[in-house]
């Protein structure tokens, strides 16, 4: 990534506007070898219900926990601006 | 909204393909993934790069925001302890072992398989992957009732990869800095958290 900021900082008079293209083709076929790989794995579909609902609860937790914490914070960072 | 849907339609489609035998397995004993993300990386190094206002606006941080990976990994464990009183076979540490992998699915389920067994770490890949997934798809929602920080904290270790587009269309441009900076923080505590929650 270090080395990308170089040769964008070097570039940045050139049009590089394709790169957010580049940056959504890639995400895209990360996410596509991450389904092979749970879909080829058969321990992980065979249990996909029960580890699922497990997993997604401890989602939801870590998740609330989270933004909770943020939008503190955000409405933290808001009132010293108004002030 | 309709990028997070192509996104997810890509997982999905891999998930079919792979279940049904359709590419075979030796495909995915390349490293396609590791390279694909240090393309991802390079990219995003680009876009950083070649916009000099976004790199002035590094320094231009409110202090006050470097907080935030902080309140992500605390609110993540805190969440995590909480929820584990609804799953009676799941201990608070262990499920604050599957917390503390943050959205980096593949690393976190690594470690917690050769620390905890196949099935915790199974329930790694899952709640990691659905907290990737939540984050991408829910970004607009977290936005408008939690603030705009909430995009960046939801997607956890993933702020500067998969999420940032995401958090860039919904939270605004000027996030991507602290975005990418929270990211990197979260996703090098991973590796920490996890061996901690691991061998406690």
């Amino acid at each position: 990534m270090l080395l990308g900021i170089g040769v964008g900082y070097i570039f940045r008079k050139k049009n590089l506007s394709f790169i957010s293209k580049v940056i959504t083709v890639l995400i895209w076929i990360l996410l596509f070898v991450l389904g092979l790989e749970v879909g080829s794995n058969p321990q992980i579909v065979s249990n996909l219900g029960k580890l699922g609902l497990d997993a997604l609860i401890i989602t939801l937790g870590a998740l609330l926990g989270s933004i909770t914490l943020a939008a503190l914070l955000w409405k933290f960072v808001n009132k010293t601006k108004a002030q | 909204m309709r990028s997070s849907l192509i996104i997810v339609g890509f997982f999905i489609l891999g998930s079919l393909l792979g279940y049904f035998g359709v590419v075979p397995t030796s495909f995915l004993e390349g490293d396609i993934s590791f390279y694909a993300l240090g393309a991802l990386m390079f990219c995003v190094g680009v876009s950083l790069g070649s916009d000099p206002e976004t790199l002035k606006s590094f320094k231009k941080i409110n202090p006050r925001l470097l907080l935030l990976p902080l309140l992500t990994i605390v609110g993540t464990l805190v969440g995590a302890a909480i929820v584990s009183i609804f799953l009676p076979e799941r201990s608070a540490i262990d499920s604050m072992a599957v917390g503390s992998g943050l959205g980096y699915y593949s690393l976190s389920s690594i470690f917690i398989t050769e620390f905890k067994g196949a099935e915790l770490g199974t329930i790694a890949l899952l709640s990691n992957i659905s907290r990737e997934l939540l984050a991408l798809l829910l970004a607009p929602l977290f936005v408008k009732y939690f603030g705009k920080l909430a995009p960046i904290s939801a997607g956890g270790a993933t702020t500067m990869d998969t999420t940032l587009p995401i958090i860039m269309k919904f939270s605004g441009k000027e996030f991507m800095v602290l975005s990418v900076f929270h990211g990197f923080v979260t996703d090098l505590s991973v590796p920490f958290l996890v061996t901690l929650f691991c061998s406690i």
